[in-house]
């Protein structure tokens, strides 16, 4: 029992869809989208279609990335490339659709790209600055296919990584992860397979296996566009893992706020539950797993994988010491495997093509692939993947399309509120694992938002610190009362009322808050005041009180 | 038991399998200050005052949330450590009063204890003011939230002690406080007044309402029933003025309900207390001696056959003193009719 005849049938389908024989459309109905108004313009094609009386289909897809051209849709004519098209509205649709599809005008004018070549005074989208310099694993599917379609995902390669999968023994695919070097894509960096292992080792049954998709860093939407764009590169990597490790049960812990997210997830688990790939002996196997969907009830610390547990259990959503890992005790006391959403997205691929395939890209300790919400002051915002140990300033420059209105880059935020800011000094840096933590980030889930000449660094460590003292569980004194603390110390320099041996004193609660909390939460909580105080100390000296500083220079 | 080597400062102890590093300091003499401990409760680690320094082992750990090992080296105090836990005191003293003095937790305090082990003698931070209403609903204690250090002492004792879960933390970060269910006052509450939260809060936070310092104690026995909880009577005066558990007891470990822990130096300073068994006479009850009151329920009895009589038999007896009414009930009287008040 296989999916062969199943993967023929779906080739032939997808097919269909890239050499049509009659027009397709594709609507980027992502949540990014929906915020730009595609709901309007998805009314306003089926309106014209039927204005102009044109027969295609019209199809649903996830995020390109490519943010800063929301609503985009994308239009297949038979022998045609696939052409993307930009800033759709509702009001330009209609004229669009006649131009192109019943009068072969392609309207460059309102193009972005066509897929893999150039067409009639149109860029090849894959040229374009913003996507040349990407390298898609994880977001392969995203935006190209129809992700409430499982056979558009099996016709590209979906479910061979498992099929092959099952063909080996457990332990070789725990060393082709490790071979593959790929670490955990939630922020921590910590190597996948050995995590994997160390689950697998563990006697104690049964086994559970999760999907960590609480993505809550501010300006971070990497886990969420990828579960709208691609459920089943998620469902099959938990596939994978849970066969390697021996997992019977597993959860996709997702917060309540991610409702798209939800709902093709389900879509997606109906998919499996119908073409056996979950419940008793999949496939054939004798390997019996499922899954289930926990919603989160928005903390921000339930994405902290202890506190994550608890919350799947019932109980209140606080962190716990570890020892015990979650692979030794997790989830009930028992022995559990925790990722997150792109370190799941990554696992087919590596299955499918190999370790030797995925451990090209990237630097030595940092393998693959990492994504980025690039957001802030930079001309192209969007969601991009990229190899690791690409610089910041290439990221910034080349694929962000450099700063807004040609002012000048001051930092550039990474890692979310548990993160840092890097001046200007810094952007020669690599982003990966090391290099970030070494500059005083970290690389996080993925968040990545430029400052310009205008932006107070003061105000941008507020931001976060207060965002992360609003999330503070408190259970443990240090995060709880510490960022507090900082808090209003840091209101002071605002305020232009700062003392002036503040500045050591939030260095020294910092250093205590980082040494002393109990989770990673906490230990990172005072990074964006530490990194501002480190780079931009000048500008937290600029707000301590004058009259402070005039009494300190007549003592 | 599995029992082991390992340092704490220089010190060879000996430490048994299921043993934190806290409790195996502890055990051996070593005070490391704590605040959310309790032996009888699972460990938490939210204080942070425990924290040591473990070679091998990177940053600080809680002593309290890490197994000690065979061979650990363990350091409870250093420039550094000390001066990380004044910090996290300092905070947590910035969210609490100082009017110790008149604080119902003096004297008892722990957190006065380890501050007064951290030589802490600064305020430095802003210290927030906090105007929580006292519950003052339940007729043994109180609930001040003002001067509680959410160590989760009161929640997980509910939880994992009694298994009532009355109370549970609510809201987040520094907003999180003690909660009922609702957030109902506690007499309106599930609470069942057993106290148990009150004598693990560590500060002034949850307090009897009168709790004068005994002079004396004494071990004894709860008469209440017939569990036979282990307690200590607290005098002063001549009086009994406080109750507490005894650890050492069997079939309590410290643990008590409300009757034994609340009720009673009342009952036995009572004006209408019963000390001598009474008789009817001329249809009103008077005080007689035991032999006159046990010869004339002797006398009774003989009377009626069996059949006629029945024997009610009280919780607050011992199980021994039960057993015996039962023989005496079904081979002296000579009938089965023996019931308990319990079952009533």
């Amino acid at each position: 029992m296989g999916l062969n005849s199943l993967r023929k049938e779906s080739i032939h389908e997808w097919n269909e869809v890239l050499n049509p024989s009659r027009p397709q459309i594709f609507v980027g109905m992502s949540t990014c989208g929906e915020a730009s108004g595609v709901v309007a313009v998805n009314k306003a094609i089926q309106d014209g279609l039927e204005e102009h009386g044109i027969d295609a289909v019209v199809n649903k897809t996830g995020c390109l990335g490519i943010c800063y051209c929301e609503p985009l849709v994308d239009i297949i004519k038979p022998g045609k490339p696939r052409i993307s098209y930009r800033s759709v509205e509702k009001t330009n649709v209609s004229g669009l659709l006649k131009d192109y599809i019943l009068d072969d005008n392609p309207r460059p004018d309102l193009a972005l790209g066509a897929w893999g070549q150039e067409f009639k005074g149109i860029p090849d989208l894959f040229e374009l600055d913003f996507m040349k310099f990407q390298v898609r694993i994880a977001l392969r599917n995203a935006g190209v296919i129809n992700p409430e379609n499982f056979s558009h995902y099996l016709a590209r390669g979906g479910y061979q990584g498992f099929e092959k999968a099952l063909d080996m023994d457990p332990e070789e695919i725990i060393a082709e992860i490790e071979k593959a070097g790929l670490r955990g894509r939630g922020g921590a960096g910590f190597p996948t397979g050995m995590k994997w292992k160390l689950c697998r080792k563990s006697r104690n049954f049964p086994k559970y296996l999760i999907c960590n998709a609480d993505e809550g860093d501010p300006g971070a939407f990497m886990d969420r566009s990828l579960l709208e764009s691609d459920p089943h590169s998620v469902l099959e990597g938990m596939l994978i893992g849970a066969y390697a490790i021996g997992c019977s049960r597993g959860f996709i812990y997702i917060r309540a706020e991610y409702p798209l997210a939800i709902k093709r997830l389900k879509i997606a688990l109906e998919h499996m539950k119908r073409h056996h790939l979950l419940g008793e002996n999949i496939l054939g196997s004798g390997f019996s797993f499922d899954i289930e969907i926990r919603e989160g009830a928005g903390a921000f610390v339930c994405g902290e994988e202890t506190a994550l547990m608890k919350s799947i259990e019932g109980q209140r959503g606080t962190p716990y010491s570890r020892p015990p890992f979650p692979a030794q005790a997790g989830l009930w006391g028992k022995p559990t495997n925790i990722n997150n959403v792109e370190t799941w997205a990554n696992v087919p691929v590596i299955l499918e093509k190999g370790a030797g395939w995925f451990n090209r890209h990237g630097t030595e300790k940092s393998k693959g692939t990492k994504t980025f919400a690039l957001a802030g002051k930079v001309n192209n915002t969007g969601l991009i993947e990229v190899p690791m140990g690409m610089t910041l300033e290439k990221i910034v420059y080349a694929i962000g399309g450099g700063v807004c209105d040609g002012k000048e880059l001051k930092a550039v935020q990474t890692g979310g509120p548990a993160g840092g800011c890097l001046p200007l000094a810094k952007l020669g840096l690599t982003v990966d694992y090391e290099s970030l933590a070494e500059a005083g980030s970290i690389m996080g889930s993925g968040g990545m938002i430029v400052l310009d000449e205008d932006d107070s660094m003061l105000e941008t460590a507020r931001y976060f610190l207060a965002f992360i003292q609003e999330e503070s569980c408190g259970k443990c004194v240090p995060c709880r009362t510490g960022t507090r603390q900082m808090l209003a110390i840091l209101d002071t320099f605002i305020k232009g009322r700062g003392k002036p041996q503040d500045i050591e004193t939030l260095l020294s609660l910092g250093d205590s808050i980082k040494k002393t909390s109990l989770c990673g939460l906490g230990q990172a909580a005072p990074n964006p005041v530490l990194t501002t105080i480190n780079y931009f100390r000048g500008e937290y000296e600029k707000g301590i009180n004058p009259k402070l500083l005039r009494a300190k220079a007549h003592q | 038991m599995e029992t082991f080597k390992l340092k704490i400062d220089d010190r060879q102890i000996n430490a048994g399998g299921g043993d934190t590093v806290l409790q195996a300091a502890l055990k051996a003499g070593i005070y490391i200050p704590n605040l959310c401990y309790d032996p009888r409760l699972a460990p938490y680690g939210g204080c942070r005052m425990c924290i040591v320094e473990i070679e091998g082992t990177r940053g600080f750990p809680a002593a309290c949330t890490t197994r000690a090992s065979d061979g650990m080296v363990v350091k409870t105090y250093g420039p550094q450590l000390d001066r990380l836990r004044l910090d996290t005191l300092e905070l947590l003293l910035s969210d609490h009063p100082t009017d110790c003095l008149t604080c119902p937790g003096n004297q008892r305090c722990e957190l006065q204890k380890v501050a007064s082990f951290l030589g802490y003698n600064q305020r430095s931070l802003k210290p927030r003011k906090s105007d929580h209403p006292i519950d003052d609903s339940n007729p043994f204690f109180n609930l001040d939230r003002n001067y509680c250090v959410l160590c989760a002492r009161c929640v997980r004792t509910c939880d994992e002690v009694t298994g009532i879960n009355a109370i549970e933390l609510i809201n987040r970060g520094d907003e999180s406080r003690v909660s009922t269910f609702a957030g109902s006052r506690l007499a309106e509450s599930e609470c069942r007044s057993c106290g148990e939260c009150m004598v693990s809060c560590p500060v002034g936070a949850i307090h009897a309402k009168n709790s004068p310092v005994a002079t004396e104690e004494t071990a004894t026995i709860c008469p209440y029933c017939g569990v036979g909880c282990g307690i200590y009577l607290g005098t002063r005066q001549g009086k009994i003025v406080s109750v507490r558990g005894n650890e050492a007891s069997p079939s309590n470990r410290g643990s008590l309900c409300v009757k034994g822990r609340f009720g009673i130096n009342e009952f036995v300073h009572h004006s209408e207390r019963l000390k001598s068994p009474r008789v009817k006479k001329e249809g009103g009850f008077e005080s007689a001696e035991w032999e006159e009151a046990l010869r004339i329920a002797g006398d009774k009895l003989s009377g009626y056959k069996p059949e006629e009589v029945a024997v009610i038999a009280s919780a607050k007896a011992t199980n021994e003193d039960n057993y015996v009414l039962q023989k005496f009930t079904r081979a002296v009287l000579g009938t089965n009719n023996i019931d308990h008040c319990a079952r009533l």
